[in-house]
């Protein structure tokens, strides 16, 4: 006798349901995220009203923007030809006629391609210290600045065709400067595809070939430079072994300051009156705008780093004496604002230093704003050796290594770890604060460059124009100097994975 | 029976200052010490030099001859005959209430962007994020000299304000009109604002150059006596509420014993405001303020607020999930639980970001230089320091009163700091 098949069963699963409409989808996220409370619809409505107020002012006026124009006041005609006589609109001619002199200052037009080809070798340098541990970056780098220095040298060279009469001579030598570059790039290319890790040669060397490229004079002047460097590090290398880090660093740059001091000057004029070699020498005062911003900021960033976690270890120093000085020049320095500082830098070293010697106003500058930064650094990275275990400084002792290794191998890459996004921040502050050294008399993009637009004649009574523009630059730098910040935090990152 | 010997006793050697690491340590502090002197020396050898060689000393006593020179903006009396150190000193001031009002509205400012910035509602967070980022990525510069620029170049001339006769006749409106109730007017010149004054004041004195106001001081009296009978009366219902369980209900009492006296006293002397008129061709009465200030207040409140923003939500998020949890699961409401769990375990992680922040602002009081605000800077190491020729004097002087500035206010926030610090063994 067969069981009969109760048909109520059912034979086969049913499929999950649909969530309600309400717990799904947008729906679900508009509740949750907009309207969850009386309170949240109201201020998302308020919101949304400010958003839709100022967007509606802002677009409008910045796309209907005018961008061919030699005046405000034709620029204004435009506007009320095209769109009537009483809209407002945004005048960007103002920076299609002046953008050479918001991001190169006062640099001579046919020199242009000197601090594009500087620039675009930054990234060069910069990549192996950027992406460190992932040499197989360095090439993309290398390759892609590569081929947008060389289009940017195309560009400047049509512009500066364009501006300078044909007939000018001095354009000569400009087919010869983008040989040059793709020889260079093909060369770090070739470095970067062999022996990536070599590239970061290349790092330590571009401090002297962007200050050359840019300042340019006798080639011998920064290869005397570097010849004192090389002596520093030859008797460091010797001695480190028998007398210590400290001893062998100091009698280094004893020797070295021995050689720029006394006999550098000697051997190189020798030099350059036998082999007359180099680019034509350009006055400081011709720097301005963003080429002037990213020459101190690089510069003061990059040296305020090493002088920084100098101060940190001295501060945190058992030696009185050096734990002292440490702690007066960091709280002194902290203590006054930057622009005392670059008052001290134009006014006041003019005293302090001996008679007669008068060095570039850029340089002084530079100086004291490295100082300036390094002792925000210093308190960055002692916070950075605060927040370090204990366990970590004696389990280093444990192990039998001396200070400096014990720093090298086991604290510093810990503690600078924990205060990168201190450091990048102020390394963002650094770069925003080299708009002050207008108020010395150098030509920055903001005050510098900005005032200059607005007194002439054409473009009296513009701003929001030039200040959008410079902001927007300042804010592209420094917003991705933060989210790189953010990318090392999350790539340096050990626990929890 | 075996012995522990004493290591063996090693004479000093000479090589011994550097080869072994426990003289090593006095050998580097006392060869940084003759290079400290040295280098010190050699700057002040330089600088002596310098000096013979321009045929200047140095002299403080310039600070007392006549400065020469107006301020626009004086909270003490000033003229162009007082002496060049009453100018440092009115340009002390000038520096001082910026930073004192720029401290007020970037915290006010920060802790709402910060609290904002972390909100549930996307559209709101949003908005803040785009504030903070904006803010925080761009110079300070920039947004102290646009201010300035749009403040004085896009609000209307004073006789824009003008009514005649013929434009009433024709029932014509004037170019421009005042805010708030006819009280407040924004000219290019300045803003002009109605300022409180007694119909029967009580006097002052001049107290070395510095004016009291004596119905000032009779108010600040009162307010602080209020103050006091007020914390009494919370105090004593605190007791009772602890002995009872029941807490009377002391509110309006505080607030009437607060308002009262103060209110009493200047309606007795005939408080009014006096508001700014327009009288030939400027604005008359009232309080004019310059643009420089404003430009000046309103840069450094939006530019420090963003930055206290990140520490204050830095500060939220350091507050771990449990105690918001917790307090939800006590059924305290959220907006309670932000001021009243959140909140004051948050401010302990972020006074200290708060304090530098202070520091900052005050020190960029500094940028006021690039829209002409006479502060110290403008002053003592502006002015002063151009007529007189005495830039190692001046520097030195206007570096010495920010240090002293700054380790006052750090040390002030600091002591707060300790009193509101979890208190640990």
């Amino acid at each position: 006798m067969a069981t009969p098949t109760p048909t109520f069963v059912r034979t086969e699963m049913l499929g999950p349901q649909e969530p309600p409409i309400s717990q799904s989808g947008a729906v679900k996220w508009l509740r949750e995220n907009l309207f969850s409370t009386p309170l949240n619809s109201l201020l998302t409505l308020l919101g949304l009203a400010f958003a839709y107020l100022v967007l509606r002012t802002v677009v409008p006026w910045a796309w209907n923007g005018v961008w061919s124009a030699s005046s405000l006041g034709e620029c204004r005609q435009i506007i009320a030809e095209t769109l009537g006589p009483d809209s407002h609109a945004a005048c960007w001619a103002v920076i299609g006629e002046r953008w050479q002199q918001f991001i190169f200052g006062f640099y001579p037009l046919d020199l242009y391609w000197r601090p594009v080809l500087a620039f675009g070798l930054l990234f060069c340098a910069l990549g192996p210290i950027l992406y460190f541990g992932q040499s197989g970056n360095n090439l993309r780098i290398v390759g892609a600045s590569g081929l947008l220095t060389l289009g940017a040298l195309l560009g400047v060279r049509h512009f500066v065709a364009k501006a300078n009469p044909p007939s000018d001579a001095i354009l000569s030598d400009n087919p010869m400067v983008l040989v040059i570059a793709v020889v260079i790039f093909a060369l770090l290319g070739v470095v970067a595809k062999l022996r990536p890790q070599k590239l970061v040669w290349f790092s330590i060397l571009y401090p002297l070939i962007g200050f050359y490229l840019l300042w340019g004079g006798s080639v011998w002047a920064p290869i005397g430079t570097l010849v004192g460097f090389v002596i520093l590090a030859l008797v460091w290398y010797g001695l480190q072994r028998q007398v210590g880090v400290v001893v062998a660093g100091g009698a280094g740059l004893v020797t070295a300051a021995v050689w720029w001091i006394w006999v550098q000057s000697a051997v190189t004029d020798k030099l350059n009156n036998a082999i007359p070699l180099g680019l034509l020498y350009e006055r400081s005062d011709q720097f301005g705008g963003f080429l002037l911003a990213f020459v101190i900021g690089v510069a003061a960033i990059s040296a305020s780093l090493p002088i920084g976690i100098l101060l940190a270890l001295g501060r945190r120093s058992d030696m009185f004496l050096i734990k002292t000085l440490s702690v007066g020049f960091i709280e002194f320095v902290r203590g006054v604002p930057l622009i005392t500082m670059l008052f001290v830098a134009s006014l006041l070293l003019q005293y302090f230093l001996p008679p007669q010697t008068n060095f570039d106003l850029i340089l002084r500058v530079i100086i004291l704003v490295t100082l300036f930064s390094a002792a925000y650094i210093a308190e960055v990275i002692r916070g950075g050796l605060a927040a370090l275990p204990r366990g970590q400084y004696e389990a280093a002792d444990a192990l039998g290594l001396d200070y400096w290794q014990a720093q090298r191998l086991i604290i510093m890459p810990q503690a600078l770890k924990i205060s990168i996004p201190g450091i990048v921040s102020s390394f963002i502050g650094l770069f925003k604060d080299t708009t002050l050294v207008a108020l010395v008399g150098l030509a920055d993009p903001l005050q510098g460059i900005t005032k200059i637009v607005r007194a002439d004649i054409n473009w009296k009574g513009i701003y929001w124009e030039p200040y959008l523009f410079v902001g927007l630059i300042f804010f592209a730098v420094c917003f991705s100097m933060s989210r790189y910040s953010m990318y090392l935090e999350r790539k340096l990152k050990r626990d929890h994975r | 029976m075996a012995y522990v010997a004493d290591a063996p006793k090693e004479n000093f050697r000479l090589s011994m200052l550097i080869y072994d690491t426990r003289y090593r340590s006095i050998t580097i502090q006392v060869i940084v010490l003759i290079l400290a002197l040295l280098f010190v020396g050699w700057l002040a050898d330089n600088t002596i030099k310098n000096l013979a060689a321009k045929d200047k000393d140095i002299n403080f006593s310039f600070l007392w001859n006549r400065a020469g020179y107006d301020i626009g903006q004086q909270l003490i009396p000033y003229t162009n005959d007082s002496t060049h150190s009453r100018a440092a000193v009115v340009g002390l001031l000038n520096t001082l209430v910026v930073a004192f009002f720029g401290c007020i509205f970037a915290t006010i400012l920060g802790v709402f962007a910060g609290v904002l910035r972390l909100s549930n509602n996307w559209i709101v967070s949003r908005i803040m994020t785009v504030y903070v980022e904006t803010f925080r990525n761009v110079p300070l510069l920039l947004w102290i000299i646009l201010s300035f620029t749009i403040l004085s170049e896009v609000t209307p001339p004073p006789n824009a304000f003008r009514v005649t006769d013929e434009m009433i006749a024709s029932g014509q409106a004037p170019a421009a009109s005042m805010l708030l109730n006819e009280s407040v007017a924004i000219t290019n010149r300045g803003s002009d604002i109605p300022w409180p004054l007694l119909e029967r004041p009580l006097g002052g004195a001049d107290m070395a150059g510095v004016p009291i106001n004596y119905a000032v001081v009779v108010s600040l009296l009162l307010l602080a006596a209020s103050f006091y009978v007020a914390r009494r009366n919370s105090q004593r219902a605190r007791k009772t509420q602890e002995e009872t369980g029941e807490r009377p209900v002391v509110w309006w009492q505080n607030l009437l014993v607060v308002v009262l006296p103060v209110a009493a006293f200047l309606a007795w002397r005939g408080f009014h405001l006096e508001y700014p008129e327009l009288k030939g061709f400027n604005f008359r009465g009232g309080l004019s303020i310059a643009h420089s200030f404003t430009a000046l207040l309103i840069a450094l409140s939006l530019y420090t607020g963003a930055f206290i923003a990140e520490a204050v939500r830095a500060g939220i998020l350091a507050i771990s999930k449990g105690q918001t949890e917790a307090a939800y699961a006590l059924g305290i409401r959220p907006g309670r639980t932000m001021r009243l769990v959140v909140l004051p375990q948050a401010l302990r992680v972020i006074i200290p970001p708060l304090i530098s922040q202070y520091l900052n602002l005050t020190k960029n009081t500094t940028l006021g230089m690039a829209i002409s605000y006479l502060d110290l800077k403008g002053t003592l190491g502006g002015i002063t320091l151009n007529q007189t020729g005495r830039e190692l004097e001046c520097m030195m002087l206007m570096m010495a009163i920010y240090l002293i500035l700054s380790l006052i206010i750090s040390s002030l926030m600091n002591a707060f700091n300790a009193s509101v610090k979890l208190k640990e063994r």
